[in-house]
């Protein structure tokens, strides 16, 4: 059997590691634009900040490819895909046959036009090692930098540099940070956190027209700054796939088994869809654990096992500047909030089910809050007032805790 | 493999396998020296209410979604026992946030995370928490 994989990362080795749970001599070949070892992508901001190094921060060891018996082919790209031929074409001209292929092939950076981009000299996007590399040869203490963006990129690009330049200015048209992971409150919290920390917001606002190293925005404010990140989202990389007639709604779409439309074609991570069980509807979850389970899930499709993965919901889990942040599912329903001090803490309740929860400060024990939503908990089968108080396994029947806890197996 | 289960029913509550993890992961072979006025930060933690107590630990489960949504790949599974690398956790809680029995914590100083690891990466070599237990409700068996 031969496994072509397109894209290097998350999703990448979660099929790796999937095939191999199963299939111990296929040949699998990687194909990466990236000329790197797998990393993880969500280090870059830590690098800069000097939490990581470039060792430190590869996903997987020095001997992974080896280990699985993997053909990684690394600063290459996949031009095309022949699917009548069942072959690969890539930009140095070579062509890889495959049975089963994957397409990991990520996200690229939006940038959404604005008036006198090009006149910017020094601009960067937020994305990957090279682009922390090249932002980190820029920067200097009299650095003045400009995001755009106040998303969980913008935000930790902010954190990874502020300690190393004068001044970080973050732009952005929504009027609260972290719009697509907080409430208002909660990124009232946040905001104010990284603002004593020293970076300056503009919100609700946006850049009307760069003039070099100058950018106008909309309410008239004129900002200087001396280079430019433009964090304002990110979008599937989906051309190979549509290319070839897969079906391309936002991201690739694919069965509960992670395979498209065409037979022997598979997709996973952030290029692809999948079902948020919180709402019941499909959307691109650009998460890493999304990704590294989607492609373990189509790993062990492809090399014949059984698996599904239809579990997915929208979390996250970051810091910034020592604050840590949980959420996770969606936040329609009936929300119990209690702020203390500096925690905060939303819990969203819909049809007997937790829909969604967002945890600032205190985080701790919050995977059992996940687990209501990712498992469709009803609530009136444990103590729901118990848990909401905190994180607790008392709140389950002692039945269940014997099953989690006491080795009891479940009869089915 | 060997796991770590519990018996609420046998629990005294006492605290013990608490002492005895901070103890085992404090890297002294010096028991009062390790533990006097130290606010013990331990991998096994009871819950306690109205009479009912029992210690929650790691599960290392075998298909462990910490491992899974780890985003450095610090978390790794050696031998069945879910293992964290701190030279490569930068404390992001991802698998704090996806641990479903809440057995995973911040360490000490919050940034990188701590767990159960079966006392296979101390000197204690078995789990001291089972050792030291007085009543027998944490028991290491293979089931
Ligand atoms: C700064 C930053 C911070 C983040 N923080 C978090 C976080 O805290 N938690 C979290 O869960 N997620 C976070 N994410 C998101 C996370 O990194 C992604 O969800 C994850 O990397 C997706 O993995 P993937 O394998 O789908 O694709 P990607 O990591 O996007 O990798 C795709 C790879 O495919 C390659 N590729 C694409 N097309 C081709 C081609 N034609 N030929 C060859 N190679 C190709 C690309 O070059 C790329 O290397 C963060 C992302 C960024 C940028």
């Amino acid at each position: 059997m031969k496994y072509v994989i397109i894209g290097n990362s998350a999703a990448a080795v979660g099929c790796i590691e999937g095939i191999r749970s199963v299939d111990k001599t296929g040949t699998i070949t990687v194909i990466s634009k990236e000329p790197y070892h797998v990393y993880s992508r969500p280090l870059i901001s830590y690098l800069l900040y000097g939490k990581t190094d470039e060792q430190r921060m590869k996903y997987r060891p020095d001997s992974f490819y080896e280990d699985n018996g993997v053909k990684a082919l690394l600063g290459v790209t996949a031009e095309k895909v022949d699917y009548e031929q069942k072959k690969v074409i890539l930009n140095n001209g070579a062509q890889i046959p495959f049975d089963k292929l994957l397409f990991a092939t990520g996200s690229e950076p939006f940038v959404p036009p604005m008036a006198g981009l090009d006149e910017v000299e020094k601009k960067f996007s937020f994305m990957k090692l090279d682009d922390a590399k090249a932002l980190q040869a820029e920067i200097n203490p009299e650095s003045r930098v400009l995001i755009i963006g106040a998303g969980l990129i913008g935000l930790k690009c902010a954190e990874g540099i502020l300690q190393k330049v004068k001044e970080v200015t973050v732009v952005d048209l929504a009027p609260c940070i972290l719009p697509s992971v907080l409430d208002e409150e909660g990124s009232e919290i946040v905001q104010k956190h990284i603002e004593e920390q020293g970076v300056k917001f503009c919100l609700a606002n946006s850049v009307a027209q760069f003039h070099q190293n100058a950018a106008i925005l909309k309410d008239g404010t004129e900002l200087a700054f001396d280079l430019l990140v433009v964090a304002v989202g990110v979008r599937p990389e989906t051309k190979l796939a549509a290319a070839i007639g897969c079906k391309v709604n936002k991201g690739i779409l694919t069965d509960a088994h992670r395979a498209t439309n065409l037979a022997d074609v598979y997709a996973a991570g952030d290029c692809s869809e999948s079902l948020d069980i919180t709402v019941n509807q499909q959307r691109v979850l650009a998460l890493l654990p999304n990704a590294y389970m989607q492609g373990e899930t189509a790993g062990i499709t492809m090399a014949g096992g059984e698996k599904r993965y239809d579990k997915a919901i929208p979390m996250n889990a970051v810091g910034f500047f020592g604050l840590h942040i949980v959420t996770a599912g969606s936040y329609d329903g009936e929300a119990y909030v209690v702020k203390n001090g500096g925690n905060y803490k939303k819990m969203v309740s819909k049809d007997n089910l937790l829909k969604g929860y967002i945890l600032i400060g205190d985080v701790a024990r919050a995977g059992i809050y996940t687990s209501l939503i990712r498992e469709k908990t009803p609530l009136d089968s444990i103590d729901y007032e118990l848990i909401k108080e905190k994180p607790q396994l008392m709140a389950f029947t002692a039945t269940e805790r014997a099953v989690k806890l006491g080795g009891t197996k479940i009869e089915d | 493999m060997k796991r770590i289960y519990v018996n609420e029913k046998w629990c005294l509550g006492c605290h013990l396998c608490e002492y005895n993890c901070a103890f085992a992961n404090s890297g002294s072979d010096d028991m009062v020296k390790a533990l006097k006025d130290v606010r013990i930060n331990p991998r096994i933690r009871i819950e306690e209410k109205q009479g009912i107590s029992f210690a929650v630990s790691c599960r290392h489960c075998a298909e462990p979604l910490c491992v899974k949504s780890c985003i450095t790949g610090a978390l790794s599974v050696d031998s069945g026992v879910i293992e964290v690398n701190k030279d490569k956790c930068v404390g992001c809680y991802t698998c704090i946030m996806v641990c479903p029995y809440g057995a995973i914590m911040p360490g000490s100083d919050g940034s990188v995370i701590q767990k159960c690891e079966l006392c296979t990466n101390n000197a204690f070599g078995e789990p001291a928490c089972v050792t030291g237990c007085p009543n027998k409700a944490i028991v290491f068996e293979e089931r």
